[in-house]
């Protein structure tokens, strides 16, 4: 069978890499005891799916690990109530299974599915009317931003990839949904065009949401079941 | 105490590989400081004067962390070497050394303890010091001060740092940490008085090294005497040595890095101590006698730490973990426990390092690896069969063929040698030996395979206090440059051979901390002020900064490094034992230069070299007689197995300890 689990990566170990956190569910899982499925061949591996990398230094509560387990399990074997504690155990503080569920066969996997992720940033030195600034960045029709990835530098219009920006309900963060596709905009590449004046690398940043098109509307990859509430899983450093 | 934590944080997002700084491994403990508000707690923080990702697997670390932790009146957390960039942002916001753990400042703690496994680390533990807000002299420290202790097998010869440290520990740290923690607890409890009364009762305590407590006095550029300064100061301290492994068990809860470092794996060391007398290791030399763990340990060991730590591979280590005396149930046995945790035993692997050159240890490396061939690396040290009788290494050319022959025919593809270049007595020829070696062992893997290859890795031998070749004037690094190239140039048209080399400029650095004296201690000052840091690491290592600070303090680097001493010569650790006899080290000496080997007290009679008889303990081995397979570095033929080799290629005169 095929589980797919959602997990967040708060507090302290925000600062490790996605090949840091894919190590850490290899080791969870098999603390866990969980019979995972090997690939075959002389280093067999197991056989877990990460979604879209998150940004080292950057947090979320909508992390997505795809786990296959070996054939002879039958989804009645595994009981999904009980697996996202016995997860969380095996995880490092900061890294919570907030949901598992059944992964039906021929869904698509995450680094395909996923369209676009919802973010929130914040900052100590940022103010309410900073946030509201930054929505600004929705007016113009083009927004070109300089940057460099291995190593070749590209101006690009990013503007398409900014689906919306709105302040938070407190006004204290700014939400943005991002796109996904293609050359996407990371969300400290949104704070150094959004907040031109502080340094981008005091802006934090947290992964809510991972969306789906389905007939033209979005969908949570998996929604949290109404009595988990992620945010109170906050780490305090 | 309260966390820094929050002046941390926006820091670790300019610099690279902010996970290092982080802690939250699997196995850390959150100390109670709770236990501190009582006032008569000792807390110590733990210091590799490294990167994290070299120092977090480091086992006395580990331990000692855990021996501390469990103590009422101790708590213990840890910090490694903040990288340059981090170094940086950390003097510009004013943030000081931290503890990873709970990310505390260094400055709330009562010692800080620097485990230092090789010399070039020590310019990183000044920074270290003076990033904790410490006065880098300790004689400018007062009360209220950190302690600033070493131990670890560079703190054999602590003298270059005699200036900045406030005592070193030789040897095994287990029992000493809990004996030095009752000494600071009262005089902590008593009101913190002045703090050379405190470093005067730890200098009595055994294995405890005060350089304070010690006048040294000169004759021209030679030490005409140490003497303590007090008559309850030891004259010569001893090291520390554990009687049974088996009290031992530790680390119980092995930390689990959540970033990548360079031994990412369960270790459980098998045993400590090493007695196949090789001359030029100093770490066989300073661990004596031979203590193994009970082999049921082990096992039980590696099944718990496999189960609590998720690893799917553990190392058995060891200075050459081939001659456990019960290596293969216990190879057996972890391989059958693996069956039990559901995963481990498709990818389950067992790393054996310093693998034993011969045939027999290359059969069980190839039980083990599951089906993994990445590579096997082989250290017969010196190019001749003439050579290797000097440095006592006594690899026949049989042995290290057999041991290629099965590695090959068993599906390995590359192989890598080590060999140390600028021993004693080296000559061209033995040099030359090096290429030869290798050349054949590429031709028995064609046999096999058109893959086959051979690495030689060549280091450059830096003469270490306390073995037989403390008296050798070091190779000069355009000597051991001269001959590197000649290994390059005869190997240059033979097929797979390829050569790697330490720089002979970073060996010329290492021999000036490695038997320098507290004069010493002004140039490591001067390098770290210029800014030489992670000497370790090529990019940051520049020997010109170690030749200015050498000249600019009128000290020669002939004089402290490539010169011979001789015998009567007081070195600068001549106060300092590792329970090794000055007769017996000088006799074996006399031993290298005559060309003749000794063989391996475990099993064979002891030629009293001193440490067993001085310290009251002695070898713990399961078995009593020798493994089967090669020659076990006794140079002659053992592969029916069992029996004890009598006598060695000339015959030994009489042990030098026994006529004293
Ligand atoms: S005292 Fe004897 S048995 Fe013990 S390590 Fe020395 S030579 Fe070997």
């Amino acid at each position: 069978m095929k589980l797919r689990v959602r997990a967040t990566k708060i507090g302290k170990v925000r600062f490790t890499s996605h090949r840091d956190a894919a190590r850490m569910w290899e080791r969870a899982l098999r603390r866990a005891g969980l019979p995972v499925a090997f690939t075959e061949g002389f280093t067999p591996r197991p056989k877990i799916s990460f979604g879209l990398a998150l940004p080292t230094g950057a947090e979320s509560i909508a992390e997505y690990v795809d786990i296959e387990l070996q054939r002879e399990i039958a989804a009645a074997d595994v009981d999904l109530d009980t697996l996202p504690a016995r997860l969380s155990d095996a995880l490092p503080t900061g890294f919570d299974v907030l949901v598992a569920a059944e992964r039906e066969p021929g869904v698509d996997s995450l680094q395909e599915a996923v369209t676009s992720c919802t973010w929130e940033l914040w900052s100590p030195l940022l103010t309410a009317a900073d946030h509201l600034d930054a929505c600004r960045l929705l007016e113009p029709a083009e927004l070109v931003l300089e940057r460099e990835r291995k190593g070749k530098r590209s101006a690009d219009d990013v503007r398409p990839m900014i689906l919306d920006l709105r302040p938070d309900p407190s006004g204290d963060r700014l939400v943005a949904d991002l796109v996904t596709i293609g050359r996407a905009l990371r969300p400290g590449e949104l704070a150094e065009l959004a907040y031109p004046h502080i340094d981008a690398r005091d802006v934090r940043a947290l992964r809510t949401h991972q969306w789906l098109d389905h007939d033209g509307m979005r969908h949570e990859v998996l929604a949290l079941p109404a009595d988990v509430d992620a945010r109170t899983q906050w780490v305090l450093a | 105490m309260s966390t820094l934590w929050a002046r941390i944080e926006p820091l670790l997002a300019r610099v690279q590989k902010p996970a290092r700084y982080i802690g939250c491994e699997d196995g850390a403990i959150t100390p109670r400081h709770d236990k501190l508000d009582g006032g008569d707690v000792v807390a110590w923080l733990l210091a590799y004067p490294d990167t994290y990702e070299i120092g977090l697997p480091n086992q006395g670390l580990q331990i000692l962390y855990e021996i501390l932790n469990e103590r009422d009146d101790a708590l213990a957390e840890r910090t490694y070497a903040p990288w340059a960039d981090l170094d940086h942002e950390m003097r510009a916001a004013g943030v000081p050394l931290f503890s990873v753990d709970t990310h505390r400042a260094a400055g709330e703690f009562d010692v800080l303890a620097f485990n230092l496994s090789s010399e070039l680390v020590f310019t990183n533990v000044l920074n270290m010091i003076d990033l904790a807000g410490a006065p880098v002299r300790s004689a400018e420290r007062d009360a209220d001060d950190l302690f600033v202790l070493v131990g670890g097998h560079a703190a054999f010869n602590p003298e270059p740092l005699a200036d900045f440290i406030d005592a070193a520990v030789l040897g095994e740290g287990e029992e000493v940490v809990s004996e030095i923690t009752e000494v600071l607890r009262a005089w902590k409890a008593a009101g913190r008085s002045d703090r050379e009364s405190v470093l005067r009762e730890l200098s009595k305590i055994p294995g405890v090294y005060v350089p304070a407590m010690y006048e040294v006095t000169y004759e021209g550029e030679h030490i005409a005497a140490v003497q303590p300064r007090y008559p309850d100061v030891p004259a010569t301290v001893d090291k520390r040595t554990v009687a049974d492994l088996g009290e031992w068990p530790y680390p119980k809860h092995p930390l689990v890095p959540l970033t990548e470092v360079v031994h990412d794996r369960l270790s459980v060391e098998v045993f400590r101590g090493c007695t196949r007398g090789c001359r030029f290791c100093q770490a066989g030399m300073i661990t004596r006698p031979v203590r193994e763990r009970p082999a049921e340990q082990v096992r039980t060991m590696i099944r718990e730490g496999l189960r609590s730590t998720g690893y799917d591979e553990v190392s058995l280590t060891s200075l050459s973990t081939a001659d456990f005396s019960d290596i293969e149930p216990v190879v057996r046995g972890i391989l059958d426990d693996a069956k039990e945790i559901p995963g481990a035993c498709d990818t389950m692997t067992i790393n054996l390092p310093s693998l034993r050159v011969d045939a027999f240890t290359v059969g069980l490396a190839g039980e083990v690896n599951n089906g993994r061939r990445s590579g096997l690396t082989f250290a017969p040290e010196g190019g001749s069969w003439r050579l290797r009788k000097v440095i006592n290494k006594l690899i026949t050319e049989e042995d290290l063929y057999g041991a290629v022959e099965s590695a090959f025919s068993q599906g390995w593809t590359r192989m890598k040698l080590y060999f140390l270049t600028g021993l004693p007595t080296e000559t061209d020829e033995d040099t030359l030996g090096i290429a030869e070696l290798a050349k054949n062992c590429v031709a028995i893997g064609k046999r096999y395979t058109n893959r086959a290859s051979v690495t030689v890795s060549l280091g450059g031998f830096v003469p270490k206090p306390h073995t037989p070749f403390q008296w050798f004037g070091q190779n000069t690094d355009e000597e051991l440059r001269r001959k590197i190239n000649m290994v390059r140039e005869a190997t240059r048209r033979m097929n797979g051979v390829n050569v790697k080399w330490h720089d002979p400029a970073a060996t010329t650095a290492e021999g000036i901390t490695s038997r320098g004296d507290r004069r010493i201690g002004r140039v490591i000052e001067r390098v770290w002020r210029e800014g030489g840091l992670f000497q370790e690491w090529g990019e940051h290592f520049d020997l010109d900064r170690w030749a200015a600070a050498m000249e600019a303090e009128g000290l020669s680097l002939d004089w402290y490094v490539f010169r011979h001493r001789d015998e009567h010569e007081i070195l600068p650790w001549a106060h300092l034992t590792a329970g090794l006899h000055h007769d017996f080290l000088w006799g074996d000496w006399l031993d290298a230069l005559a060309e003749s080997g000794v063989e391996d007290c475990r099993w064979t009679p002891c030629y009293d070299c001193g440490v067993c008889t001085g310290y009251g303990i002695e070898h713990v081995v399961a078995s009593p007689i020798a493994p089967a397979g090669g020659s076990q570095g006794t140079g002659q033929d053992l592969s029916h197995g069992g029996d004890v080799p009598v006598t060695l290629l000339p015959t030994r005169r009489e042990p030098a300890g026994a006529s004293t």
